[in-house]
Parts: C-alpha cells; sequence; structure tokens
C-alpha cells in the first residue's frame, strides 16, 4: 500500500493489528497513550478487544490470562508501567507464554520524566523480574522500523512462546513519519496454539499453565529447558545493521535506536571533515550481536569504540564484555529526556581521533 | 439372581481421583467436591479454564480436572479477566484465598467484579494465611492469635476484618454475590446451592458472581477438626453472616 504519515504510536498500534493481534490491553502513561487512543477505536472495528484495566500491574496479568488462550495479545506502556510488569513477565516466560509488550521509553529512576530516553535496557535486556529468564528485545531507529519489528515481534512470541519486549524512546513514539504497511503480510508457518493453549478438555486430558514446580530437580529441568530457547534465539535471532562501515575507519560508533539515527547524522557531517566513522546499530538487543560486534571492532584501522546512549551508560558495559579489552571503548551519554545532538557526537569523535593515546576507560560526561 | 445395579454416588468427573495434600478437617476438599458437582451437572467442564492462586490452594489444578492458569499473588481476577475476554465463550473461576483475594489482591478483584466480568469468583475465607504457617490475614478476627499477631489481632493497629461480601456489594455494577459455608450438611446443601447458581449466571453471560465460602484451618488454628468447626460457628459466624448479599435482577440497572 501507498506510504501514509503516522505518529510512531499510531503505526505501532496499526502494525499489531496487520500482524494479527486479537486482544490489547492497557493503562494510560505518558509518552505512548496514543496507542490506546488509537486502539479504543480500530480493536472494535476489527472484532478484537480493547480493555483499559486499573493498573499496568493488573493489565500485565490480563496479557498473561489473554495468551494462555494462545491468541496473539499485547500490551504497550512506558517506563515507571513497565516496572509494574515484570511481575507478570517472569511468570508469562515461566509459563512459556507468547506476549508482546511494547515500551516506550522515558527518563527514570522513580518517576522520572516524561521525555525520551534508554535508560530501560538493563531492566529489558538483564531480566527485569525475578527468575532465570530472558525476553527478546528489539529496539527500532524509525517508524518503519518500529511498524517492521512489532510485526515480527508477534511472530517471535509465536516462535519462541516466550514475552517479546520492543524497546522504542519516547522519540519513536511521538514523531511524525512516512510508513507503509505491507499489503499481504506473510510469516512462516508456526505450530498452532492449540497444541499448549487452555481451550477446554474436550476430548483430551485437562491443561495446566503455570510455573511452579515445588520438587527442586524439576524446576532446574525447566530452567534449563527455557535456556535451551534462550540459546536458540541466540543463534537464530540476532539482528544488526552497519551504516558506512569501511578500512578507512578510525572510529567504531555503537548505538541503537533513536541514538543510532542521531550518529548517523553526525558520521555524515564528519565524513566531510575527513574523519571516517562506523556505525554498528544492534537492533536485537537480546539476543546481543556479540560476533559482530566483535569483529567490526577489532578490526586493525579501528582506534577506539564509542558507545553512545540516551542514558548514564547501560548498553556500554555489554559493548565491554564482548570487546574484551582489545580496543578501549569510550561512552557518551545524555540522559533525563536530554537527547544528544549530532554537535554533542562529534565533539566526542574529534576528541578521540585527535588523542595521540585513549585511556582506555569509559569517560562519561560529567 | 439378577441385581439392578444403579450409582447413586459418585465421584464427579470435574474431579480427579487423586489424594489431595490438604490438612485433615480443612474445608477445601469440600469445596472442590462442590465446584465439581456443579461443573458436571451444568456440563461446563469441557469448556471450563480455572485459576488458581497463591496459597494452600495453589495445587487444586492437581486436583479439578480441567484446563487451569496458575495466577500470581492475588491476580487472579486480572488473569480471568484477560482470558474471559478472549474467550467469552468459555467459564472462567478463580479459586482464592483470603490472603490472597483481600489483601494482596484487592485492587485486581474490586476492579474486575465493578467491571462486571463474567466470571466466578470462589473465595474461600479461613481468616489466616494458611500455607506460610498462620499469619495474620485481612479476615482475621479481633482478638484472634496468628503468629503475626501472637497476644490476638489488636484491630486498633491493623484495622477491623474485612468483609469482602459486604465491601463488593457495595459497588453498583450488577452482580451475584451471596456468602455460605461447609461445615455441616445444611451449609453444604446451601453452599451448592449459591454455587450452581453463580456458574448458572456466568453460563448465561448475565454478571460478574463471588461466593464467599468460610472454611476452617484447624492446622493453624490451633485446634481439632471438630473445634474448628465449633470455632467457625461461634466466632465468624457471627462476624461474617451468611447470605446474599447482591442478587441478580433480570432489569438490574445498577441502581
Amino acid at each position: 500500500m501507498a506510504k501514509v504519515l503516522m505518529k510512531g504510536n499510531e503505526a505501532i498500534a496499526e502494525a499489531a493489528l496487520r500482524a494479527g493481534a486479537e486482544g490489547y490491553f492497557c493503562y494510560p502513561i505518558t509518552p505512548q497513550t496514543e496507542v490506546a487512543e488509537y486502539l479504543s477505536k480500530r480493536m472494535p472495528e476489527v472484532g478484537g478487544v480493547f480493555l483499559q484495566g486499573e493498573s499496568e500491574l493488573a493489565v500485565a496479568n490480563m496479557l498473561f490470562g489473554a495468551a494462555s488462550t494462545g491468541k496473539r495479545i499485547f500490551t504497550t506502556s512506558s517506563s515507571p508501567g513497565i516496572s509494574l510488569m515484570q511481575e507478570a513477565i517472569s511468570y508469562m516466560a515461566g509459563a512459556e507464554l507468547p506476549a508482546v509488550i511494547i515500551n516506550i521509553m522515558r527518563g527514570g529512576p522513580g518517576l522520572g520524566g516524561i521525555l525520551p530516553a534508554q535508560s530501560d535496557y538493563f531492566q529489558a535486556v538483564k531480566g527485569g523480574g525475578h527468575g532465570d529468564y530472558r525476553v527478546l528485545v528489539l529496539a527500532p531507529s524509525t517508524v518503519q522500523e518500529a511498524v517492521d519489528l512489532t510485526m515480527l515481534s508477534f511472530h517471535l512470541a509465536d516462535k519462541y512462546r516466550n514475552p517479546v519486549m520492543l524497546i522504542g524512546d519516547g522519540m519513536i513514539g511521538q514523531m511524525m513519519e512516512a510508513v507503509e504497511f505491507p499489503d499481504d503480510y506473510q510469516e512462516p508457518e508456526l505450530p498452532s496454539s492449540s497444541e499448549w493453549a487452555a481451550t477446554g478438555a474436550e476430548g483430551r486430558e485437562a491443561r495446566i499453565i503455570k510455573s511452579l514446580f515445588l520438587d527442586p530437580t524439576g524446576l532446574e529441568d525447566n530452567s534449563w529447558k527455557l535456556d535451551r530457547k534462550y540459546r536458540q534465539m541466540i543463534k537464530e535471532e540476532v539482528r544488526s545493521e552497519k551504516y558506512k562501515i569501511s578500512k578507512t575507519n578510525k572510529v567504531l560508533i555503537v548505538a541503537y535506536g533513536t541514538m543510532a539515527r542521531i550518529c548517523q547524522t553526525a558520521i555524515d557531517e564528519l565524513e566531510e571533515e575527513g574523519i571516517s566513522v562506523g556505525l554498528f546499530r544492534p537492533i536485537s538487543l537480546f539476543p546481543f550481536p556479540e560476533q559482530e560486534i566483535f569483529k567490526e571492532a577489532t578490526k586493525a584501522n579501528i582506534k577506539s569504540v564509542l558507545t553512545i546512549e540516551m542514558s548514564t551508560g547501560q548498553m556500554v558495559e555489554d559493548v565491554q564484555k564482548v570487546v574484551q579489552g582489545k580496543k578501549p571503548v569510550e561512552f557518551y551519554g545524555r540522559t533525563g529526556g536530554i537527547v544528544p545532538t549530532p554537535d554533542e557526537v562529534k565533539e566526542q569523535v574529534r576528541g578521540i581521533v585527535s588523542k595521540k593515546k585513549t585511556s582506555g576507560k569509559s569517560r562519561k560526561k560529567t | 439372581m439378577a441385581v439392578d445395579n444403579k450409582t447413586v454416588f459418585d465421584r464427579p468427573v470435574a474431579l480427579r481421583d487423586v489424594v489431595t495434600h490438604y490438612c485433615p478437617g480443612c474445608t477445601h476438599g469440600v469445596i472442590h467436591r462442590i465446584v465439581s458437582e456443579v461443573l458436571d451437572e451444568l456440563g461446563l467442564r469441557e469448556r471450563t479454564c480455572g485459576v488458581a492462586p497463591v496459597g494452600c490452594s495453589v495445587l487444586c489444578y492437581n486436583y479439578y480436572n480441567c484446563d487451569f492458569m496458575e495466577a500470581p499473588h492475588g491476580r487472579a481476577p486480572a488473569l480471568a479477566t484477560g482470558f474471559k475476554r478472549m474467550r467469552p465463550d468459555m467459564i472462567v473461576f478463580t479459586y482464592q484465598g483470603d490472603g490472597d483475594l483481600a489483601s494482596i489482591g484487592m485492587g485486581e478483584i474490586v476492579h474486575a467484579a465493578n467491571r462486571g466480568e463474567k466470571f466466578t469468583t470462589i473465595f474461600v475465607n479461613n481468616a489466616i494465611y494458611g500455607m506460610t504457617g498462620g499469619q495474620m490475614a485481612p479476615t482475621t478476627l479481633q482478638g484472634q492469635v496468628t503468629t503475626t499477631c501472637p497476644v490476638g489481632r489488636d484491630t486498633s493497629m491493623t484495622g477491623q476484618p474485612i468483609r469482602m461480601a459486604e465491601l463488593l456489594s457495595a459497588l453498583a455494577t450488577p452482580a451475584y454475590i451471596e456468602r455460605v459455608a461447609v461445615h455441616h450438611p445444611k451449609y453444604i446443601l446451601q453452599a451448592k446451592k449459591a454455587i450452581r447458581k453463580a456458574f448458572r449466571l456466568q453460563r448465561d453471560n448475565k454478571c460478574y458472581t463471588l461466593i464467599e465460602v468460610l472454611s476452617t484451618c484447624p492446622t493453624n488454628w490451633g485446634n481439632t477438626p471438630g473445634e474448628a468447626t465449633e470455632w467457625l460457628d461461634d466466632n465468624m459466624m457471627k462476624y461474617f453472616p451468611l447470605g446474599c448479599y447482591k442478587d441478580f435482577q433480570e432489569d438490574d440497572s445498577g441502581s
């Protein structure tokens, strides 16, 4: 179909419907409330379920119940609301239920602010809730990519019977861009949810959807079973994009989401100054593109790796781990809703290339 | 001589033929049996999904013979809401204790009831936390001794026990809410009638339904099964009177 101009939040809502979402549960929170407003009109049109719950705590558990029917369901929220959902996310991972959770991130900690941030990386990627589990995490950098990854999220949630989290910052949710929805959306065939969903015990044994294993060997077995699934994700679901990576690069920037996009502008402008910089953009944050970053970061022409985030430094810890001290990993971050400008990025790069020796330590903004 | 065998009493199909973990004198088993009989009699078992709580009855899915979900503590009404909204053709019930429903899950139960969600709640009130070993619950009676109020519940510091049937009946949304008991045969018959009515109303897509069942916990009350029955009669029945607190009327506009 032709391109349409849409706000990120509304585009995400429409993408979910195009991917076959039949249920949406929500609680208002800035900067993602437009998803709820949009779906309060659209869901009834497509015969789906729209429900505004009494809290994010309840909403996440409604999602849990709805996921148990085997139908495609999702919720959207922003940072403090996502914190409230962590209990149910852990339970859903434990009970192996597919669900899509979209976090349009704002600044924290606490009530924080309502402007864009990327400070929920740890929460999304390292667990968030209790127990040995992972969620698959995707991070779009444009409204179009938010559409594409939202649709992909439903497929991956079903493929792995696991929660999938899409994290976009407030900028992705609030800005308007031209987007295109696929005319005939197709995805690889998956086993039917009727194999595991609670659909009533007619003509079969009763099913129990649960995460309790009082016998420690049973719990350990289940945890390793889940882990095998996460290993499969690491093998099959790494996604990333490279921008202007070449043998002339002196610096490799690693950034995701909106921040990566700003870095692209800076890289274009630095090129005109004669400074060659490449960008590595992780699209999947779990699984993290470890081998790909290692390969690019350790090339002989790279003097330094620069991680830039809209946080005080979260993904940089994974970049450092991946680079294994083979190259200095620098860090630049702004947070609290302040988005670094291309000029700030350029200044950081100039600082790195003008230095004879780099410290090898992450350099935080003070 | 030919014998005309006729089965007059059997285990309901909705109840599995297994030994439960419940303590002697605990009335969970009676309540499980009543719910199972009703599911059988109304022919609902094969399209029912239960929601188990956190507490003594978390393992009730091992005893019921129908599909089940296991909820986080207190969140059963939210799971039931999500499930029932997606599958309005199915029958959904939550089975919750007083710690689960009246303490940690107070928010979820009030809002599910107020939205008029078309599921049934079996609320088992035994005035104490059973699984964790006998702590004070929101329904623990004034002066009642528990491991976290060892000299008896001091209501000047902890408030009065919460009467959930009365509290939920104050909501304007139509519902059927009744309090029953199961410690004597006559009460069991009344309880079954109420539970049957609740599932019937749900089947007919009428309203939210909640049956509060006064229950015993001899282990954590520190008495024998017989004494527990007497204690329930002498104490709980006075503070938590049995009866229908909110009945569903066909023309109920919510006033």
